[in-house]
């Protein structure tokens, strides 16, 4: 009976294994990159909104503080979404017949509100809380980017867990000064590293093991 | 499931059950009588966590058609798809902000109110959360006289009534939808009268036709409102109906003063309690802060000795008989006896003497001269459901002992219309039989389910049939129940967090009852009701309740701001009724007459979960384990074991709750009703005890179909204690009886397990209850924590907890918590309460009765029951029991995914999106506190329910372990608000759900050390005070797994004179 294998096939019998390994590793880190990439995350993706709204021009142009709109960032979990009443103080009297503020302007004489898109929308599963991040000296930007460079909202990360552990494993690279926090150009100084500890000590920043417990975000 | 059917197999194992020890001659504490009997159910129950069923037990509808075989290809498909969810963008969300924000509302932050609810009439003071205007969550208000932040089972769950989607939700013409206006026109017609239709109106009439029936009413507004309707239909009728009427207490009361009187107990400044088949720890009016005033003086904390002494003499075995130091089981018509007995002895006045025979003269003899020896610092109380004799021997006692003025008090009575309701209904049946009635209006009752069997015909008259013979019906209720079904008119009440009235708590105080939502429905108010019938058929709620308190003197001044300060205190200030002083009447001898019993009787009583069956869609209350018997979903009938063999029942078997023993009750002249058994260690022989509020048709989905209607065989003349006329027979067949007693059983110690210890080479009792009397407790206190064995520190190959704050970055003043609690079982009831509060806190679901029955009940605080010693009257101890928070957890090592972990402060955490559904933590947990949700148990679907659920815990899905977290919401808000300000969490800051639902303050959560308790200092909060008690243990410590959650022991205070006279004794007497 003649050799059904030669000895060659040895080798490839060791090379497929490997081939095979080297495959399945390359599947599980495409998985893994496309799970972070903005295709999932939907980061740097504009939404539509129904009213034109730019944080560019308010935030921006106009150099509206964010805690005008977003009145509760201090206080609660949420930031506060402004009710139509916050838009009409100015557009009862600014752009006060722009058709783009109709919807603005017919939400306030329904009293229908304004559906907006949710642009940073983590898993229900996470439990974060604003006010504590604003008070204990994370900023605005940190987590949202440069708002007043955005005609229409998107998020600037992933909003996965990795980037949340990032900041609660080393929350010194992020703290700023209080009088900063809303500040939208502010980049870690070149002394971050002197400065974070400082804060940290300031602020009472809690060690990183009550950080990284799962009880801090999910219950 | 086996039965050993031969007799002489079975005698022993029941000798032994009546002295309350297993086969094996030991037992001290035991749970069930399966678990005396040792029977094959209960080991299966003891040794798995996850017990298999029988397919032949099970309900046949649940049983599986798709084999095993069929489940696993279709499974491994859905597995091999699962992976692909993952590639999935969430979806898109929007939101939605407001318009205008409402003043002081911040959205994300919850808001309290105060308001009061109303349960017979009575008020007790609450605080709700609101999360942007839905009330979510119900605690009690601290400043309310009546709650002290404390709340019973019935207020927690009202929550779910508010929201439960069947409830009635716009007015009903003969069934079909209608609007109020339509109503108010047809309600005009009958009352001015249409000449066209030929229908004379009330107003010529003066009313002469008019009946209203109502329960029990303690509102000033409905009074004032009354008083109107009265001078217009100066010819009416108002009666007063409600199953639980406290009857006694008010024809008691009219027997010894002549009139009706309010008596106000003061616990807390009695020293010796006697209750005369009163359960008045978790019934009635008053029940929580009478809870809150008893335990306190037996609290035996911060160095303290001193315990009053509680006698009781019950019909069945209640919450307030286990906390007794004494307790005789005694049938309820045999208590006044004994109540004579004690007067006589005691030099009361007015009652003549009786005699007493063998224990229970010894008992009376022994209570009266304690009662004597604590002359003003004493209390006598009479059960609700006791006969007026008794109430007023009770106050002839109370008088003998100087007891008012000095441990209670008495004031008018706080009812509006203080009737004896049972001769008011009957009057009202009397009417409509003699077709006086022309127009019947019932408000919020519900009486052609609930009232009593009427005189008349073969099986008596059913109230339907009176109030049929009533050409025009009008009902208001919650629901479109068995009355409604029955009116041509039903219009939808709102709930007490819909509309605005008032009511008067126990003292007499009243709180404005104040809504927290606008109607979900087009439901109305009673006091709306009203208004239409004044002509006045637009007035809304809040404009009546507000415009009767303007004319006020409590809130006259500057009203508008007296107005705000008592909804904002949720109490009109100077409102608690005076005092006032009442004099015996002479002729009290004279009314008395003293009871004939028969050789059986049945006693009816309100149900701990559904009340008089107006909770019966509850899903919460129905499986809420009912306190010492732990049934869910059912009525039953009470028995003794004696009484049982006596008629035969269940002879030669084990006992067996999965196939429990049918008995027909007979009470002669009603159709009889046959019901299921409940064989009860320490109910009294040749009485049987029933709950009333089940066999519903029409209470709505959940509840219709569950157990038995008692009110069926409930004679109008002897609406509590049928006694006389009475048969107990054998029925054929079986019942299924989903109780949770059997379920999760931590140890069988003492059958034949012991714990193993090493460093002794030894084994010992694991002391799982640890109780002790007070002379023992004073003699040698630390004697309680060295009953079990704690190993040392250096004993286990994890390294010990960190509790210091060893981990401070750089100097950095970080706080680091050490998350504990403590929880004294001297001081728990049994009530339920913490057990609902934990259900609504954190969105735990229902699994109905088959789950039940299987042992798959969600709860993640359960009260488990001890009793100790023979079957004829055993002691009883509660354990509140939820996730011991294990700093060396055995969940943890166990989970394969990591999902059971623990975090920096201490607490055990499952990770929901981590768990794949292994169920190796529950296996090895000792405590047996973690839930597995097998099937997706929660409604996600009813729009109306998902008002109710607290945004801030997660709603759980299929598959997933799950299990009491401490509250970890509370801490981490309660973290976040202290690290805002940089400060600490103030000690009671945080408190969790079980913790502020607590009447007695049993539950104590805090920082157990660390900061708050720096080496060599005292420890300064009030769990780590605790902890320090002699009388703290940690259970299962032997274990070495060191649960942050320790209990303090029970002591009990027994009148030397009594020993041996019942409780663990009596049980070898009757053996």
């Amino acid at each position: 009976m003649p050799q059904l294998f030669t000895r060659s096939t040895n080798t490839l019998a060791r090379l497929s294994i490997a081939v095979v390994i080297l495959l399945l590793g390359l599947g599980g880190w495409l998985f893994l990159e496309l799970n972070r990439s903005p295709f999932v995350t939907q980061a740097f993706v504009a939404r539509e909104q129904p009213v034109q709204f730019s944080h560019k021009h308010h935030a921006g142009d106009d150099g509206i503080d964010c805690r005008y709109c977003h009145t509760t960032v201090e206080t609660t979990a949420t930031a506060g979404m402004p009710a139509t009443k916050t838009c009409m103080n100015c557009h009862s009297q600014l752009f006060a017949n722009s058709p783009y503020l109709e919807i603005v302007r017919d939400s306030w004489r329904s009293g229908k509100p304004i559906k907006w898109t949710r642009v940073h929308d983590l898993p229900d599963f996470a439990y974060f809380n604003h006010s504590i991040h604003v008070n204990k000296g994370v900023g605005c930007s940190t987590c949202h980017g440069q708002v007043d460079h955005m005609p229409l909202m998107w998020n600037t990360s992933s909003l996965q867990m990795e980037w949340c552990l990032e900041c609660h494993r080393n929350p010194e690279k992020v703290l700023r000064e209080q009088k900063d926090i809303t500040s939208m150009d502010w980049r870690p100084p070149a002394d971050q590293a002197e400065k974070g500890k400082e804060l940290a000590r300031k602020y009472n920043i809690q060690p990183t093991r009550v950080l990284t417990s799962c009880s801090t975000c999910h219950r | 499931m086996s039965h050993r059917d031969h007799h002489d197999d079975i005698a022993p194992i029941r000798e032994n059950i009546r002295k309350g020890i297993n086969k094996n001659g030991k037992k001290e504490f035991w749970r069930s009588l399966e678990e005396l009997a040792d029977t094959e159910r209960f080991r299966e129950f003891l040794h798995r966590e996850f017990p298999a069923v029988n397919p032949s037990e099970a309900d046949p509808s649940w049983l599986d058609p798709v084999g095993r075989r069929n489940f696993l290809k279709l499974m491994s498909a859905s597995l091999a798809f699962a992976g692909l969810t993952a590639c999935t963008n969430q979806p898109k969300e929007h939101i939605v902000p407001y318009v205008k924000t409402p003043d002081g509302l911040v959205p994300g932050k919850p808001q309290f109110y105060a308001t009061a609810m109303p349960l017979g009439g009575v008020a007790s003071g609450l605080l709700v959360e609101s999360h942007e205007g839905r009330p979510t969550k119900i605690e009690g208000n601290p400043s309310h006289p009546a709650s002290l932040g404390g709340t019973t089972v019935y207020e927690q769950a009202s929550i779910l009534n508010l929201y439960d989607p069947d409830r009635s939700q716009t007015p009903l013409k003969l069934g079909n939808p209608s609007t109020w206006g339509e109503f108010l026109n047809e309600l005009n017609t009958y009352l001015n009268g249409a000449p066209e239709k030929q229908i004379e109106g009330q107003r010529a009439k003066q009313g002469a036709g008019l009946r209203i029936l109502t329960e029990t009413i303690t509102s000033p507004t409905f009074a004032d409102q009354m008083n109107k309707v009265k001078a217009a239909f100066p010819q009416m009728k108002w009666h007063v109906y409600e199953p639980a009427s406290r009857d006694g207490a008010r024809v008691g009361a009219q027997m010894a003063f002549g009139q009706p009187v309010n008596t106000v107990y003061q616990f807390d400044k009695a020293d010796v309690v006697l209750s005369l088949d009163a359960d008045f720890l978790t019934n009635g009016p008053g029940s929580v802060r009478y809870s809150r005033d008893f335990i306190n003086r037996r609290r035996l904390t911060g160095g303290s000795n001193e315990m009053n002494r509680l006698y009781v003499v019950e019909s069945a075995m209640t919450t307030t008989g286990a906390k007794a130091d004494h307790r005789l089981p005694m049938r309820a018509s045999d208590v006044e006896a004994f109540a004579r007995a004690v007067a006589s002895a005691v030099g009361a006045s007015g009652a003549p003497p009786a005699s007493l025979s063998g224990d229970a003269a010894k008992f009376a003899e022994a209570v009266a001269k304690d009662l004597k020896a604590h002359n003003g610092k004493s209390i006598v109380i009479a059960g609700e459901h006791q006969p007026a004799s008794v109430h007023a021997i009770a106050h002839a006692i109370n008088a003998a002992l100087g007891a008012p003025g000095a441990t209670l008090y008495y004031t008018d009575p706080i009812e509006i219309n203080p009737v004896d309701q049972i001769a008011s209904i009957k009057d009202l049946v009397n009417d409509l039989n003699a077709g006086k009635v022309e127009l019947l209006v019932i408000i919020g009752a519900n009486p052609v389910y609930n009232a009593p069997v009427f005189e008349g015909g073969q099986t008596g008259q059913t109230f339907l049939d009176a109030m049929k013979k009533s050409p025009m019906r009008v009902q208001m209720g919650l629901f479109n129940d068995e009355t409604a079904a029955n009116c041509q008119w039903h219009v939808s009440e709102t709930h007490y967090l819909e509309g605005w009235s008032d009511a008067r708590a126990y003292d007499g105080a009243v709180s404005i009852i104040q809504p927290l939502i606008q109607p979900l429905y087009n439901s109305k108010s009673p006091h709306e009701l009203l208004a239409a019938m004044l002509d006045q058929g637009g007035a809304a709620s809040h404009d009546i309740v507000r415009d009767y308190w303007r004319t006020q003197p409590q809130l006259s001044g500057n009203f508008d701001q007296n107005w705000k300060q008592s909804l904002h205190d949720g109490l009109i200030a100077n409102t608690a009724l005076p005092s006032k002083t009442f004099g015996l009447k002479s002729d009290l001898n004279a009314s008395i007459k003293p009871a004939t019993p028969g050789k059986y009787e049945i006693v009816f009583r309100v149900d701990p979960s559904v009340h008089d069956g107006r909770f019966s869609n509850n899903s919460w209350l129905q499986e809420l384990p009912k306190p010492i018997t732990k049934i869910t979903w059912d009525n039953f009938v009470f028995i003794s074991q004696n009484t049982a063999d006596e008629i035969q029942l269940n002879p030669n078997a084990e006992p067996h709750k999965g196939a429990a023993k049918m008995i027909r009750l007979v009470n002669e002249g009603l159709h009889p009703l046959e019901m299921p058994v409940w064989v009860q260690p320490g109910h009294p022989d040749n009485t049987v005890t029933v709950y009333l509020g089940y066999g519903r048709e029409r209470a709505g989905n959940v509840g219709n179909g569950h157990g038995f209607n008692t009110y069926a065989i409930r004679n109008v003349n002897t609406p509590f204690i049928a006694a006389g006329n009475v048969r107990l027979e054998k029925a054929e067949g079986e019942y299924r009886l989903a109780s949770t007693q059997e379920h999760f059983n931590i140890d069988a110690s003492g059958i034949d397990v012991r714990a193993y210890i090493p460093e002794r080479d030894d084994l010992i009792d694991r002391h799982i209850i640890r109780t002790a009397t007070l002379e023992e407790y004073k003699k040698a206190p630390e004697a309680i924590k060295h009953r079990g064995h704690t190993p040392g520190e250096e004993t286990t190959i994890y390294p010990p907890w960190n509790y210091k704050d060893a981990e401070t970055v750089d100097g950095r003043d970080a706080p680091l918590y050490n998350w504990g609690m403590a929880i004294d079982m001297n001081a728990c009831t049994g009530c339920n309460a913490c057990v609902v509060a934990c259900q609504s806190e954190n969105n735990t679901a229902t699994v109905g009765k088959e789950m039940v029955f299987r042992g798959r009940v969600m709860h993640w605080l359960r009260i488990d029951t001890y009793f100790r010693g023979g079957t004829a009257n055993p002691q009883v101890f509660f354990q509140p029991m939820m996730c011991q928070h294990c700093e060396n957890a055995p969940c943890e090592t166990v989970c394969p995914v990591n999902a059971a972990v623990h975090d920096a402060e201490g607490l055990n955490l499952q990770v929901y999106n981590r768990c794949v559904g292994t169920r190796y933590c529950a296996n090895n947990c000792p405590w047996k506190v973690r839930r597995f949700n097998y099937l997706l148990y929660g409604d996600w679907d009813t729009p109306s329910l998902k008002l109710a659920r607290n945004p801030e815990v997660t709603v759980r899905s299929r598959g997933v372990m799950e299990k009491c977290t401490f509250c970890l919401q509370r801490i981490i808000a309660g973290k976040i608000e202290a690290e805002k300000q940089n400060r600490f969490v103030q000690d009671g800051e945080i408190q969790t759900a079980c913790q502020s639902a607590c009447p007695t303050e049993a539950i104590i959560f805090g920082d157990i050390g660390a900061k708050s308790n720096p080496v060599g200092q005292p420890p300064q909060t009030r769990v780590a005070k605790l902890k320090a008690e002699p009388r703290n243990y940690q259970m299962l410590a032997e274990l070495n797994t060191r649960p942050r959650a320790s209990y303090l022991a029970a002591i009990t205070n027994p009148n030397p004179e009594l020993e041996g006279a019942d409780h663990a004794k009596s049980g070898e007497k009757h053996g």
